[in-house]
């Protein structure tokens, strides 16, 4: 589904916790969790108040994209509003769980390690694929718009599914081969430093998805490989230590109908990559090695 | 109900080492993980991989080193077995295509790291965790193993005998995070906790939101003892605003730390007139917060981290992840001025009390990685260690797992060996809330609704422990207000850190109890907000709160004991260590909700020699 819905004004966030009349117990204690909880809220309520009295400058406006396919006033999307407290370095991932903890339990999107190495929390922010956890809220205009990932399926809120992504990634056979391994247990295979820098920076991918949402080609071509798939088959192509063989298995995946010769050069992968990867370069230099397999055998 | 012979349970560098391992000896092997593999946080290991590769290092000083590290408190069979093991494990990966950083003749590079003889640590730039998830990850699917990715595991299917020694492990419940389906998963052969940190109890953390201590906590309700949880390490290099780490590589590539007046302050202070900012992560952890509690620290907050002299090429080469981190994380560019750093909760030492082959007292259940306790790293972990003990002890666990010999542990489980009780004076009862009406079903405090009643086979086993989790999701789901846990996780983290951390003192342990108490008291009442079954991230992180109160407690409960000063342990009552009666480990058993606390003794006779107790000094 696409996620460029029509904005609509919606409910402003609203505190989960409400007190309710619970049936009376004589336990003493239950009382008093009763009074505590009471006084929690007051105090919450009392922090809310001088939150928002606050002046707007210390406040950030996000407008996050909501869908559930199951709960009622979601199934159709929608945007919700939240009016975050800002801190200095407080980025688009702090916001969000700043939302969920203190106004919407509900607010769905992944996210773990919060250092962009996990590669969870890609999103469409201000009409850009950008990793959350590495974006500062500072750099954005307000209102931030907070949207999933364009070109996917959206399971719930900022989640999509992942799984088109992850099957053209283990399209490419993205695991080391060679026909020459060293005998010995402890005997290492050599590596140049420089073939090492080669391909230093196709190991940085985090499998972040933001490349393929970014890509025209892979949003009208289902089976193009994408971006970080290449990229993920130059990493091994280009390593020495697979061998000339391999590197020509190697390039006859990559030659295929959905392979590289699809891309287009509109580095688009390259600008959102936020592990600064050349995808396009390293797209681009395996059509050469491509070209250059081909004339060998001519 | 799904089957296989094993199941893992975590999906980071000791889940993926111990399913390559089972399925090299023959099992059918799967693995259920809350976050799909790459994303675990293996990812964010940063120095590297001690391995005794090279002339002029052995695995004898190896095993040295970690002894010292650990103050005497890491048990010699299982930290001889790591040394022994990691080099070739080092290479296996090698041979896996890992991009390691490669010396100009070829071969894998190796740098100096806090606390040891040698620089034996292998990396790959200060990415090290990253190039090692993904290359296991790859040798994952080159082997087609199967990934029950975004599976959130609940519980665990053991049997119910009274004691835990006499208990089996038949499987697992699992919760399919997309599509809300309970399932119980049957593991004909056994199952492995590979679940990691639990660094979510703390809110200064180099950890990820993920890292909530669930293995752990579910091996103790099943009846698993935890050991020697009060060790936890505090990193001295994380970004003061995110808990972001800075590799201890830094300071082993020639990084100096410096306070507010600009002093050298391991040495100008004595902190370590040898090894100074490679002094042992604990004693530098330590010296950075002394400075600052002297008002010599910036902003009264933190301290500086310098490797500009390094030069930018070398920085470029070796450490060039750092320079991401801080200009990304803190607004620093580390090549133009210091990096402000402070210590930050980073690693558990102590965890499920496993034997040198991964394996737990209850048959059939297994725990390797942070998540468990062998003990390699004792009362503090030197860095670099981590990550062969993924390998190493994933391998072991996987392995055994799978049917294969690996001879007879050393190392013995739950109480079968020498043990004596312990005793600890609590302001508050530990363990599990007794209430009247059906919110002891959230609590998780009971282990068999039927009180205990002898289920005949495995698969009734599962199955009735996925009752249990039904119910347990019911309650949670249907009830109609209450607490929410992000309130309570945030209480337990403030408090945690306010008063279990680097200094220890016996008023604030105690408070940390009575905290602890509430919030157990207050868990009764949490209730789930969000309705829907399609990824209810709400429902995952009110289970794992459960998970982080049963650790933060047995932290708790593991320093207020321990009144000495050994390794990360320190407690303002108490400066010396104390071999005459602490050369021990502090296990703690939940005794279905009235947790014990018992000790074992450290074994310290290695294969060849016995590893003689020595001022830890650097």
């Amino acid at each position: 589904m696409s996620t460029q819905v029509p904005e609509t004004q919606e409910t402003e966030e609203s505190e989960a916790e409400t007190e309710t009349e619970s049936v009376p117990v004589a336990q003493q204690r239950r009382q008093q969790r009763k009074a505590d909880r009471r006084e929690r809220v007051e105090e919450r309520e009392r922090e809310r108040t001088e939150e928002e009295a606050a002046s707007d400058e210390n406040r950030y406006h996000l407008k996050v994209f909501r869908y559930d396919p199951e709960v009622e006033g979601k199934q159709e999307p929608r945007f919700d509003e939240f009016h975050v407290p800002y801190h200095k370095g407080m980025t688009v991932l702090d916001a969000l769980m700043y939302a969920r903890d203190h106004f919407d339990s509900s607010l769905t999107f992944r996210h773990s390690c919060r250092q962009a190495i996990c590669g969870s929390d890609a999103m469409f922010v201000n009409g850009r694929q950008r990793l959350c956890c590495k974006t500062q809220l500072s750099d954005l205009e307000e209102p931030v718009r907070v949207e999933p990932l364009p070109h996917q399926e959206v399971v719930k809120d900022l989640v999509v599914d992942m799984e088109h992504f992850y099957d053209q990634m283990e399209a490419v056979e993205p695991f080391f081969q060679t026909n020459d391994l060293p005998d010995g247990e402890l005997d290492e295979q050599r590596q140049t430093r420089e073939n090492r820098e080669k391909v230093k920076m196709s190991t940085r991918c985090i499998w972040c998805g933001a490349c393929m949402s970014s890509c025209n080609i892979a949003a009208g071509d289902n089976e193009y490989l994408g971006p970080a798939a290449i990229n993920k088959a130059y990493r091994f192509a280009m390593d020495e230590r697979e061998g000339s063989d391999m590197k020509e298995h190697r390039l006859r995946i990559l030659e295929q109908e959905h392979g590289v010769w699809r891309c287009q050069t509109q580095f688009s992968c390259t600008e959102v990559c936020p592990k600064d990867i050349p995808l396009t370069a390293h797209i681009q230099e395996l059509k050469r090695e491509a070209v250059k397999n081909n004339l060998k055998f001519w | 109900m799904y089957e296989h012979d094993v199941i893992v349970v975590g999906a980071g560098g000791a889940g993926l080492r111990a399913a390559i391992a089972a399925q090299e000896e023959g099992a059918d092997v799967a693995i259920v993980s809350k976050l799909h593999p790459v994303r675990s946080h293996t990812g964010a290991a940063e120095g590297g991989i001690n391995a005794a590769l090279r002339e002029g290092d052995s695995w004898e000083d190896h095993a040295y080193d970690t002894m010292k590290g650990s103050d005497y408190l890491g048990d010699a069979p299982a930290i001889e077995t790591l040394c022994q093991d990691s080099p070739k494990e080092t290479i296996q990966l090698e041979h896996w295509g890992m991009a390691f950083s490669r010396d100009d003749d070829g071969r894998v590079s190796q740098r100096p790291f806090g606390g040891l003889s040698f620089p034996r640590t292998t990396y790959a730039g200060a990415e090290t965790g990253h190039q090692l998830l993904h290359t296991m990850y790859e040798q994952l699917v080159k082997r087609g193993i199967k990934v029950y990715d975004e599976w959130y595991v609940l519980n665990l299917a053991v049997s119910d005998e009274e004691v835990p020694e006499e208990r089996s492990c038949h499987g697992i419940v699992a919760y399919d995070i997309q599509s809300g389906e309970v399932s119980g998963f049957r593991a004909r052969n056994g199952v492995i906790l590979a679940t990691g940190g639990p660094g979510q109890v703390f809110d200064h953390t180099t950890n990820a939101v993920a890292n909530t201590g669930d293995g752990v906590a579910m091996a103790y309700r099943a009846g698993v003892p935890m050991e020697d949880m009060e060790f936890i390490q505090f990193h001295p290099t994380t970004l003061p605003s995110t808990g972001v780490l800075i590799t201890e590589g830094v300071r082993g590539e020639g990084g100096i730390l410096y306070n507010e007046n600009g002093e050298r302050l391991m040495f100008e202070y004595g902190y370590a007139n040898n090894a100074g900012e490679l002094a042992s992560r604990d004693v530098v952890s330590r010296a950075e917060l002394t400075e600052i509690n002297a008002g010599r620290g910036i902003e009264d907050e933190y301290v500086h981290l310098d490797m500009r002299h390094l030069g930018e090429e070398r920085i470029i080469d070796r450490l060039e992840n750092i320079v991401h981190l801080s200009e990304d994380f803190e607004g620093v560019d580390p090549l133009e001025e210091p990096m402000p750093v402070k210590p930050g909760q980073h690693y558990a030492m102590g965890g499920v009390e496993t034997d040198e082959n991964g394996e737990t007292c209850i048959t059939g259940l297994y725990a390797a990685g942070e998540c468990a306790c062998a003990s390699v790293h004792g009362s503090n972990r030197l860095g670099g260690n981590a990550l062969p003990e993924l390998i190493v002890f994933g391998r072991r666990a996987g392995a055994h797992a799978a049917g294969k010999d690996l001879g007879t542990a050393e190392i013995t489980t739950g109480k079968r060996g020498e043990w004596e009780a312990g005793e600890v004076d609590t302001p508050v009862a530990p363990g599990a809330v007794r209430s009247p009406d059906d919110s002891a079903v959230a609590d998780g405090g009971e282990r068999a609704a039927d009180g205990g009643t002898m289920a005949a086979t495995g698969d009734e086993v599962v199955t009735r422990a996925v009752d249990a989790e039904n119910r347990r999701i019911d309650h949670l789901m249907t009830k109609e207000d209450g607490v929410q846990h992000a309130e309570i996780r945030s209480e337990v983290q403030k408090s945690m850190t306010r008063h279990v951390n680097v200094f220890r003192e016996k008023e604030g342990l105690k408070q940390a109890l009575v905290d602890l108490r509430e919030a157990r008291e207050r868990y009764t009442d949490v209730y789930v907000n969000d309705p829907s079954r399609t990824y209810n991230t709400d429902l995952i992180q009110t289970i794992e709160t459960r998970n982080i109160l049963d650790l933060a407690e047995a932290i708790t409960l593991g320093a207020l004991a321990r009144d000495e000063f050994r390794g990360a342990h320190w407690r303002k009552e108490h400066q010396e260590r104390d071999d005459e009666n602490w050369l021990k480990h502090t296990m703690l058993s939940w005794n279905e909700g009235s947790p014990e606390l018992w000790y074992k003794p450290v074994i310290l006779e290695g294969e060849n020699k016995t590893y003689e107790p020595k001022i830890r000094s650097y």
